[in-house]
């Protein structure tokens, strides 16, 4: 399945780009793509991020559906 | 009430305050961010604020929803930035009108707290000789 994950703040820099449009496989869980981004950019590693789906915070648990849109979070700094 | 809003744009003090001066409000809490010159003693060029908005506008209203629930308010007004903002300038109005003073400040309070820690905003320090990201001072 397809999905699209997005990078925000330090972890755009890391990645170097601000889409990913990546195939996985059906059933993949948010803590199984944490695992799979930090994989494929390994600098991901040295930052703490949370991954939201389609616009909301979301527990490790949750399985990831095909369209969706999943966003990389750093630690915010609003304000 | 709720009104949530990202802008590329000066925002409005004045506007904000009037939007929240209705109905039955006894007060209004005002909350303004400004960008100071500098930090840890080194001067500041200016901030570059990334958003990601939907999701943004989705949190502001999340956490005005639960100030609403916990306390007695009437409006609720939440203005941010992005993109560049400079030394001096206003990068967040959060503006709160309740019945009674308490109400207001509480919530005025928790709304600034919480938004630091969960709204998805990112600035980034531009100095003179480089740039730093922010991390919450939560």
């Amino acid at each position: 399945m397809k999905v699209k994950v997005l990078a925000f703040g330090i972890a755009k820099e890391i990645i170097k780009k601000d889409t990913i449009n990546l195939e996985l496989k059906a059933g993949v869980k948010v803590s199984d793509l944490k695992l799979i981004l930090e994989e494929c950019y390994p600098g991901l590693k040295k930052t703490a991020f949370l991954l939201a789906v389609n616009n909301s915070y979301v527990s490790n648990r949750k399985s990831i559906k095909s369209g969706d849109e999943i966003a990389i979070i750093p630690p915010t700094s609003g304000g | 009430m709720i009104n949530a809003l990202i802008s590329k744009k000066d925002l409005n003090i004045e506007k904000s305050i009037d939007w929240a001066m209705k109905d039955s409000a006894g007060c209004l809490s005002v909350f303004v961010g400004r960008v100071r010159p500098k930090t840890n003693k080194k001067k500041v060029k200016y901030l570059k604020y990334e958003v990601y908005e939907t999701m943004a506008i989705e949190e502001m209203k999340k956490i005005a929803q639960k100030a609403s629930s916990r306390w007695n308010i009437d409006r609720i007004l939440i203005h941010h930035r992005t993109g560049i903002v400079k030394v001096g300038e206003v990068p967040v109005v959060i503006v709160v009108s309740a019945e009674h003073r308490k109400d207001a400040m509480s919530a005025c309070r928790y709304l600034i707290d919480t938004l630091k820690s969960t709204v998805p905003i990112w600035k980034k320090e531009v100095f003179n000789d480089g740039e730093k990201w922010v991390f919450s001072h939560a």
